[in-house]
């Protein structure tokens, strides 16, 4: 299939796969910011199992800022952000295929491994579910919220502490309803209404942050 | 901030700006100190003792100014930001940017003495509740522009995306409040009551009500003359510059003043 | 009341002056660094001035 979309994804996909490296940069050092929880506060269960939705999703938080630095600088170094500016699709379309791609490397990831993070906090079955799941529908939406920040910082030098400080205010309320969703697990009292409000966040986000996003960078390459 | 309903174009000149503003600050200054002096003479010589809170609940008649300053201060960036992005008229941006430093202090001088208060009064100095998180998220918001904003090298590219994200952030603001009032219902968290209702003695609001427009009337003193500054700073070699600069040194040079042709002239004044 | 008893507010004193000391110090300290970026700023604009004058 010769979409141009269709074209964009799989290229971007490419990229990532050509540079694995990245990719797993990424995914350790969520795994090891996850472990530092254990390690800075206490390994005593009952902590581990309060600190558990918090730590993960901390750490999600900061993996998928990590990442997002680099999503649109390369591509503005060498000039293909503007050629692709330049096509007659839709921009907000084309920013969501990327964000999907992106998702995809550096999100996705993060989902299936929560599992077996939540089991190593002592976290229990229908527990590890929601955890998993709150991040499955929370980090597309760290990611569609980031892009907005990696457009507006493309391409500066020593910007890294930037995007963080940019997107984290940003974050707080996915961060509020993904670890709440666990917390009531955990409590033994229904996580549906956090987790259709992050539902809600999601379709908001698809539905908004992409053409913020070409907005951005629309500004940054003018 | 906000000017004359007429000729609204003619002061997104730089140079018009820059007299109007001239004309105006004795006015701000003026203003801001007789309110603060009435304000604080009211506030520690005329308003009782409070039944429950002692004295510290004075510490209210500069916090709650505080608050609403960088919070409204935050509603007028971005509603310059607005301007800047659609319209892009460059005093806009000038004015978003001379606003944010003046917020940030508020937005500071809200938290540090909300903790001040926070402590005789309700035994912590932080609490993690809705509007003390949000208060403190706030803070970064302007950080945040401000960081943006001196980041990118190329102005226009850094008054534009700086704007995107005053926007973004303005309409962030309330969904941050919410979430945090979400989780705090959850975890049961302090909720503190940072005003004290309707049982104020007059005297009280009247402190509260004098403060907070000595404080409306330095921020715009503060962040006009930033922005005339920002805007010399910018427009140096504009014609309009280069005028005031003449006049201010022909007001200077009172004997003395060269023609273009660079002979000495004697002025009799 | 004495100055000392005004001072000590009863026992809430270092709250109460803590807030407003640091509130008018910063504002004391914007207010003055902004007039003196004021001040640079005409005074390079002088400069400006009466060098493209000649």
């Amino acid at each position: 299939m010769g979409h141009p979309l269709f074209v964009l994804f799989r290229r971007d996909l490419a990229l990532f796969l050509r540079r694995r490296q990245d990719a797993m940069a990424i995914i350790g050092f969520f795994l090891v910011a996850v472990a530092l929880f254990p390690l800075g506060v206490s390994p005593e269960p009952e902590i581990l199992r309060t600190i558990a939705p918090g730590a993960v999703w901390i750490a999600a938080l900061f993996s998928t800022v990590l990442a997002l630095e680099r999503l649109f600088s390369d591509d503005l170094a060498d000039g293909t952000l503007e050629q692709q500016m330049l096509s007659s699709q839709p921009q907000g379309l084309m920013v969501l295929v990327r964000l999907a791609a992106h998702w995809l490397v550096t999100g996705l990831p993060l989902v299936l491994l929560s599992p077996f993070i939540g089991l190593q906090f002592g976290l229990h079955g229908e527990e590890v579910a929601v955890l998993a799941f709150s991040l499955l529908l929370g980090t597309p939406v760290l990611v569609l919220l980031g892009g907005i920040g990696a457009a507006l910082t493309a391409g500066l030098h020593g910007s890294g502490g930037l995007v963080t400080l940019l997107l984290l205010p940003l974050y707080v309320p996915v961060l509020v309803l993904g670890t709440a969703a666990v917390s009531a697990t955990m409590a033994q009292t229904s996580p549906e209404a956090h987790l259709s409000l992050l539902g809600a966040a999601l379709l908001a986000a698809l539905a908004l942050a992409p053409w913020t996003t070409a907005a951005a960078l629309r500004i940054t390459t003018d | 901030m906000s000017e004359k309903r007429i000729q609204w174009f003619k002061f997104s000149s730089p140079g018009n700006f820059f007299a109007l503003v001239e004309k105006l600050l004795p006015w701000l200054w003026t203003t801001a100190l007789i309110t603060t002096a009435l304000g604080l003479y009211i506030g520690f010589f005329v308003a009782p003792v409070d039944y429950q809170q002692g004295n510290s609940y004075r510490i209210m008649f500069i916090h709650v100014p505080a608050a609403w300053m960088s919070m409204f201060i935050y509603l007028v960036m971005a509603v310059y930001a607005f301007i800047t992005l659609v319209w892009r008229i460059k005093m806009a941006d000038v004015l978003a940017a001379s606003l944010a430093p003046t917020g940030a202090l508020f937005t500071f001088a809200a938290l540090w003495t909300g903790a001040l208060w926070g402590r005789p009064t309700w035994g912590a100095y932080w609490v993690w509740d809705a509007r003390l998180t949000s208060e403190l998220l706030l803070l970064f918001l302007y950080l945040g522009y401000m960081a943006l904003h001196a980041a990118i090298p190329d102005r226009q590219r850094a008054s534009r995306a700086a704007s995107l994200l005053a926007l973004v952030g303005v309409v962030n603001l309330p969904i941050i409040y919410f979430s945090v009032k979400w989780w705090n219902t959850l975890h049961q968290g302090a909720s503190v009551s940072v005003s004290k209702g309707a049982s104020m003695d007059s005297s009280m609001l009247a402190a509260m009500l004098l403060l907070s427009l000595a404080c409306w009337m330095y921020a715009i003193a503060v962040s006009l003359t930033r922005a005339q500054a920002e805007t010399l700073d910018r427009e140096r070699g504009a014609t309009w510059a280069s005028s005031l600069a003449a006049a201010q040194a022909a007001e200077l040079d009172e004997d003395l003043e060269t023609t273009s042709e660079g002979v000495p002239v004697q002025h009799t004044w | 009341m004495s100055v000392m008893e005004f001072l000590a507010m009863g026992g809430h004193g270092p709250y109460i002056w803590g807030s407003y000391g640091v509130m008018a110090l910063l504002m004391v300290i914007e207010a003055r660094q902004v007039i003196a970026r004021k001040r640079k700023a005409l005074s390079l604009q002088h400069a400006a001035g009466h060098g493209g004058r000649s």
